[in-house]
């Protein structure tokens, strides 16, 4: 009995905790039924925006973890982006290479927007969020006046095509066709393997002579180790069915699935041969057989029609997939570095931070560094996906919508991961696709949709903050201290407004 | 030299720069040849027009739930208001020659009760969310905004000024007021000075709401609520209700911005609606803070100095612009740029305050 109420009431936490989460699942598997979409067009559409977006909700991650709350000056890295793109337009460099020189340009001045961002973001401990969104509007001022009036105004620029017909600012859109768009998205996979080899080849020769002219020990094994799998996927590469497959702009979802299916299978049966051969243990062992039964178990499903459909009906992008995932490992590794602890110290506590010899302000500088220049990355992924730009608008709803994304997937002011990030850029973007669609055929006004859409995203950050202040108030009732809280103070209100934490 | 400095240090350096580059503005405008005298009248008439609307902010700093992003609440409210009063002249009401005139008394009195009751509302919600009123009272500010873009679609009005022509369906973006109340406050016993147009009903009506702020601070009850805006802990152990403190002050401060939206619409002569109210709250708490308010202090001088100082910078910097660079539009991008900034100013220095 009293274990079925433990229990119940772990349900009821677990509800408690992942409402937000429940709700949007609830929401999106309703608008489903109600639109007109069919499981292979939402998909189509859905692995798009997955990619578009992913990117840029990652870069919320380390601001939450450090303490500055949600970043609402993501904004900032995205105009960062927005001017190295009206560059490298501007200059007529394209594709892969025109990419690569709006990455040079925009890190540098993300870096620098980050830096004034952490500066003035120290000034204001507490109320950071509200004044990562004014300095988000602030700094859109600025933008606007120098595409509007310096560029053209003061800064002549030859390119007529991308100016108003006046000269003077910039046009209302960038068309990226034809010289940005799908730059990442459409890198074969035989290019980024060819890449990938080249370069494992050459930092493994660098590692071997280096440690040869340092005269350590060579530990050739680890070396092998990597270089030999990478060199025989290049090897197989050279099969001319591998060649076709691989040398295709995008990989079909199928294909993702199949071989990801059979990379598990394989890794968990070699996983079984060494433990019979190499370990000579007894048995079999559990886990990797549950791996391999669940690769089946997936590869079955894709025999399921409406599934295989769907996964037919999507291409992935593989580059900025790979990307995406690169920087989820690299959210996870970095969290784990010194830097990273810190971070997480000073996150959770600036006075224990500083006592234990932290500079507090400088980690919150850097995180705040990190966090624009990957955000603005993720605009210029977004952007060479969409393949316009918005030269007044792209950037605007940056924050709102990554912002609300991270929310949706259950994380909160003080807590984030990669896992809520992934998992809210699906459910926000699913309700995203579907909304106007399903207010279409609900109420027969399309409108009622988007502007439910838009609802939904400033709702769900309006309940998160609320429910992050009415939590913190709970929680920040502190038995009262010291000769001030003489005993005839009733009840003591956890701290004045502005006044968020002594240090 | 150091008395100068702390005079400075005192009246604020970006008050100072404002006020420079205010006249730096008339000065520009004189040069080139403008009609000071209409100018100033229209100094006037923004002044007026955006008063009330930056009124609202005094209560809730005074009250301690800092300056109300929110106040879009309010003015969502006054919307509503206004469009019931519309409704009521296309059914018959309001006909005769002071209909125009009711019809805006019933709009004030209107805005008043519903920006009220949802002002009582937001003030419980505020009193849950302690220390972080800014940011929660934006994105609720922002979400109200966006689920009454849902309403206006929705909500059965039906007088044909307020909805779309052809579909039936929906209001409309802007609704002329000109069979309603437009230009009733700004036209009540206007006078002119040369070419300047002096709104006196509108700025009457400005300096009787803040008298009464300024006389409700004064009272007993306005007392206890700044002495619960000032210090929480210490007003709760002098006995004073802090949370209804908290309530009284969003409410008169939402119940201002229903007012303060009825009167800029009728000077304006169109109701905006669907995304319009969004960022007014943003230029309202500007104007406070550009007038010398801080997040935690305000007085009804730093509201008068505020509004004349942001709106008639604005009101002179269009003309101005306009006629130095004709394309574009310079004056909106200086009002982005100085109310975001001054906010972000006064948001660096509470820090300093607190500490």
């Amino acid at each position: 009995m009293s274990e079925m109420r433990f229990s119940s009431a772990d349900m009821g936490g677990f509800l408690k905790k992942n409402n937000v989460t429940i709700l949007f699942i609830v929401l999106c598997i309703g608008s489903f039924f109600a639109s007109s979409y069919t499981l292979p067009s939402l998909f189509a559409e859905l692995f798009t925006r997955i990619g578009r977006n992913t990117f840029l909700v990652l870069s919320l991650l380390i601001p939450v973890i450090a303490g500055l709350g949600l970043n609402f000056g993501i904004v900032i890295g995205a105009i960062a982006a927005q001017i190295a793109i009206f560059l490298v337009v501007h200059w007529g460099v394209n594709g892969f290479a025109g990419l690569m020189l709006c990455v040079v340009i925009c890190t540098p001045l993300a870096i620098l927007f980050g830096y004034l961002v952490g500066r003035l973001f120290n000034s204001m401990k507490g109320t950071e969020m509200i004044g990562g969104l004014v300095a988000g509007y602030f700094s859109d001022g600025l933008y606007q006046l120098l595409f509007l009036f310096i560029l053209g105004g003061v800064i002549p620029i030859s390119n007529k095509t991308l100016m108003i017909s006046t000269g003077v600012g910039v046009k209302n859109v960038i068309n990226l066709e034809g010289n940005l768009k799908y730059s990442l998205d459409n890198m074969p996979m035989i290019s980024i393997l060819d890449a990938a080899f080249w370069a494992v080849l050459a930092v493994s020769a660098l590692l071997i002579v280096y440690r040869l002219v340092k005269k350590q020990e060579l530990r050739l094994k680890k070396v092998l180790a990597v270089f030999i799998p990478v060199a025989a996927v290049y090897a197989l590469s050279f099969i001319p069915a591998v060649a076709a497959f691989l040398s295709t702009p995008r990989l079909q979802l199928l294909n993702a699935v199949e071989l990801g299916s059979l990379g598990i299978a394989l890794y968990n049966l070699y996983r079984i041969i060494r433990f019979k051969m190499v370990g000579k243990h007894a048995g079999l062992p559990i886990k990797p057989l549950i791996y391999i039964a669940g690769a089946a178990a997936v590869y079955a499903c894709t025999y399921v029609p409406v599934l295989f459909d769907s996964l037919v009906a999507v291409q992935l992008p593989v580059l900025t997939y790979l990307s995406i995932a690169a920087l989820c490992l690299f959210t996870s590794w970095f969290m784990n570095t010194k830097l990273g602890q810190d971070m997480r110290t000073v996150g959770q506590n600036r006075a224990v931070a500083t006592s234990s010899g932290i500079d507090v302000n400088r980690v919150r500088i850097i995180a705040m560094i990190m966090s624009t220049v990957l955000a603005s990355y993720g605009q210029l992924i977004c952007l060479q996906n969409i393949g316009t730009v918005a030269t007044y608008g792209s950037h605007q709803t940056v924050g709102l919508y990554a912002i609300a994304a991270l929310l949706v997937g259950g994380a909160s002011v003080n807590h984030a991961t990669t896992k809520q990030a992934v998992l809210g850029v699906v459910l926000f973007h699913t309700l995203f696709i579907l909304s106007s669609n399903a207010g279409k055929m609900l109420l027969g006004n399309a409108q009622i949709g988007e502007y439910f859409r838009v609802f939904v995203a400033y709702g769900v950050i309006a309940v998160a903050l609320a429910m992050h202040a009415w939590s913190a108030k709970g929680s920040g009732k502190k038995p009262p201290e010291g000769p001030v809280a003489t005993g005839f103070i009733p009840t003591l209100e956890s701290g004045s407004p502005g006044n968020s934490q002594a240090q | 030299m150091a008395s100068v400095q702390k005079a400075v240090k005192d009246f604020g350096l970006p008050r100072i720069i404002i006020i420079a580059f205010f006249l730096l503005l008339l000065l520009m405008a004189a040069v080139s040849g403008m009609d000071m005298l209409a100018l100033l009248g229209d100094v006037l008439r923004r002044w007026g027009m955006y008063g009330i609307l930056i009124l609202a902010m005094v209560p809730s700093i005074q009250c301690g739930i800092g300056p109300n992003f929110g106040v879009t609440i309010g003015i969502v409210g006054g919307l509503v208001s206004a469009l019931i009063t519309i409704d009521m002249r296309f059914h018959g009401f309001f006909s005769g020659p002071a209909g125009a005139i009711t019809q805006s008394l019933f709009a004030i009195f209107l805005a008043v009760v519903i920006s009220g009751v949802f002002g009582i509302l937001y003030g419980l919600l505020l009193n849950r969310v302690k220390g972080s009123e800014m940011t929660v009272t934006t994105y609720i500010g922002f979400s109200i905004v966006a689920l009454f873009n849902i309403l206006w679609l929705t909500l059965p009005f039906r007088s044909p000024t307020s909805i779309w022509p052809l579909a039936g369906e929906g209001l409309r973006n802007t609704i002329s007021l000109q069979d309603d109340f437009s230009g009733i406050l700004n036209n009540f016993l206007a006078f002119k000075i040369g070419s300047m147009q002096v709104p006196t009903g509108l700025l009457l009506l400005f300096f009787i709401a803040c008298f009464f702020v300024w006389l409700f601070t004064k009272s007993r009850m306005g007392m206890m609520m700044t002495a619960a805006g000032a210090n929480p802990k210490f007003a709760q152990a002098a006995g004073i209700n802090v949370n209804g403190m908290r309530i009284l002050g969003t409410t008169i401060s939402t119940a201002l911005g229903g007012v303060g939206i009825i009167c800029y619409a009728q000077s304006f002569g169109f109701l905006q609606l669907y995304n319009a109210p969004q960022m007014m709250g943003f230029a309202c708490v500007a104007s406070v803070l550009i007038g010398g308010a801080s997040i935690k202090s305000a007085r009804i001088f730093h509201v008068l100095l505020g509004a004349f100082l942001f709106h008639g910078m604005l009101a002179v910097a269009l003309p101005v612009a306009n006629n130095i660079i004709p394309e574009g539009n310079l004056s909106e991008i200086l009002r982005i740029i100085i109310s975001n900034g001054i906010i972000l100013y006064a948001l660096s220095k509470s820090r300093e305050v607190a500490k």
